[in-house]
């Protein structure tokens, strides 16, 4: 039985470590907000300005000058800052935030990702993609393991890159994969998933750890 | 020295013309200077190009200018939440380039701070890097991005004091205080207009010599575009 979504959260959830300045993409990354493991405190950065965000406004309580990089009505904490957006992408590009976590299209067994672009498609902008993976300390993919049973683990991305060797690891509903200088190796299975399945759906060449 | 305008139209007077490039504040329809769009459609100039980070929704914020073909070019780096703009963009009536929301952050920074080129790690090895000097500093490649300046910055601000120091709110920040500084004139909408020494200096977000002209906004419709709230417990 392969991670649901929430899963798959949970599971990326559990790479937070107290203290990390964290930045969540849109979609399943944004989950990981609702399983933050009990004891540990992160502060959550919006690229749009904000340090501390807090979980979405009671009805009537939505303030249209306090939104997330969604454009999500949200609130703020006690711990809570604001400032411009080039502070903003000073200190994602500066590697002042620990952790990004956020989809791809496609992640090479390089670390490559493809997230932005489907040539001949219109194409909707990389918003601050390309300047999280560049400077964010740890980057981490959270992603369905294949897309209409193609693979999206690869070899090579046959998209446009959004950065180059830039993931650190990748959870997938089957697994969770690791990549470094050596390249790709999967460290964890999902419940139920057999080695022969994940070999099966993945492209990308990885050996297993721990053999 | 009077920085104060009646009204957006007077705000403008004298600074538009066919063909200009404006710097347009905000993220998403957050914190955009809803009134000084509204006046820029109204005056009918055309051929404009417009830096934003995005391009506003069909029928509020810059798709506005969008609905009346006034902007030839957009400078953006997320235009996802508009179909109209889809539809020009297809049809070859509107001209567009992408730039990471970073690097488009900083080149605005650099061009208000008299910087005219900067090297960043951001889009080294994807199309955004092609066609652009690239160079190693310690071991790592950069590309080089060059500062990015304007005829006219319009912003949005909360709060302003005569002199045109402004204070942002929330997230309404955004791009506003580093367009302020990268433009030739500023214009700034503002939500409260106080007199000198009502606001603490010690907080002031844009210092007052960024800031030409000032319009206090006696309405404005902060449309939200995504409502997301919890339920309360009873």
């Amino acid at each position: 039985m392969a991670w649901p979504r929430d899963d798959m959260a949970r599971r990326a959830a559990a790479e937070l470590r107290d203290g990390f300045y964290v930045n969540l993409g849109i979609g399943i990354p944004t989950l990981v907000s609702n399983f933050i493991p009990p004891g540990i405190t992160v502060q959550l950065q919006s690229e749009n300005g904000m340090l501390g965000m807090g979980p979405f406004p009671f009805e009537g309580d939505e303030d249209p000058d306090l939104i997330n990089a969604g454009k999500q009505t949200i609130t703020e904490l006690s711990t809570t800052s604001y400032f411009d957006s080039a502070q903003s992408f000073g200190m994602i590009r500066g590697g002042h935030i620990d952790l990004s976590i956020l989809g791809a299209m496609q992640v090479a067994e390089n670390g490559d990702l493809a997230n932005w672009m489907i040539p001949g498609r219109m194409v909707k902008g990389m918003g601050g993609a390309m300047d999280l993976v560049a400077g964010v300390k740890r980057v981490i993919v959270v992603m369905e393991h294949t897309a209409r049973n193609q693979p999206k683990l690869l070899h090579r991305c046959t998209l446009p890159l959004t950065g180059k060797a830039v993931v650190d690891a990748v959870i997938t509903d089957l697994g969770v994969f690791a990549i470094d200088g050596h390249g790709m190796s999967l460290i964890e299975l999902a419940p139920g998933v057999s080695l022969d399945e994940i070999r099966e759906k993945t492209e990308a060449s990885f050996t297993v750890r721990p053999g | 020295m009077n920085k104060i305008y009646p009204d957006p139209r007077t705000a403008l007077a004298g600074l538009l013309h066919d063909g200009m490039t404006i710097m347009s504040g905000g993220f998403g329809l957050c914190g955009i200077p809803e009134l000084l769009i509204a006046a820029i459609r109204d005056s009918g100039i055309t051929g404009l190009t417009v830096i934003s980070n995005n391009a506003g929704i069909d029928g509020a914020g810059l798709g506005l200018l969008l609905e009346t073909r006034q902007i030839r070019k957009m400078i953006s780096s997320y235009v996802g939440e508009n179909k109209l703009f889809e539809d020009l963009f297809l049809k070859g009536e509107l001209e567009l380039e992408f730039n990471p929301q970073g690097t488009l952050a900083e080149r605005i920074r650099a061009g208000g701070a008299g910087i005219p080129a900067f090297f960043t790690k951001t889009g080294v090895g994807t199309l955004v890097a092609e066609g652009k000097e690239t160079r190693e500093f310690d071991g790592e490649t950069y590309v080089m991005e060059r500062g990015l300046a304007a005829e006219l910055a319009i912003i949005h601000a909360w709060k302003a004091d005569r002199e045109g120091n402004l204070v942002y709110r929330k997230t309404a920040r955004n791009f506003n205080p580093v367009m302020a500084t990268a433009a030739r004139v500023t214009v700034a909408e503002v939500e409260q207009l106080v007199e000198p020494g009502e606001m603490d200096p010690n907080c002031t977000h844009t210092p007052g010599i960024f800031v030409q002209r000032i319009v206090h906004g006696k309405s404005f419709e902060k449309r939200i575009e995504q409502r997301t709230v919890r339920k309360r417990d009873n």
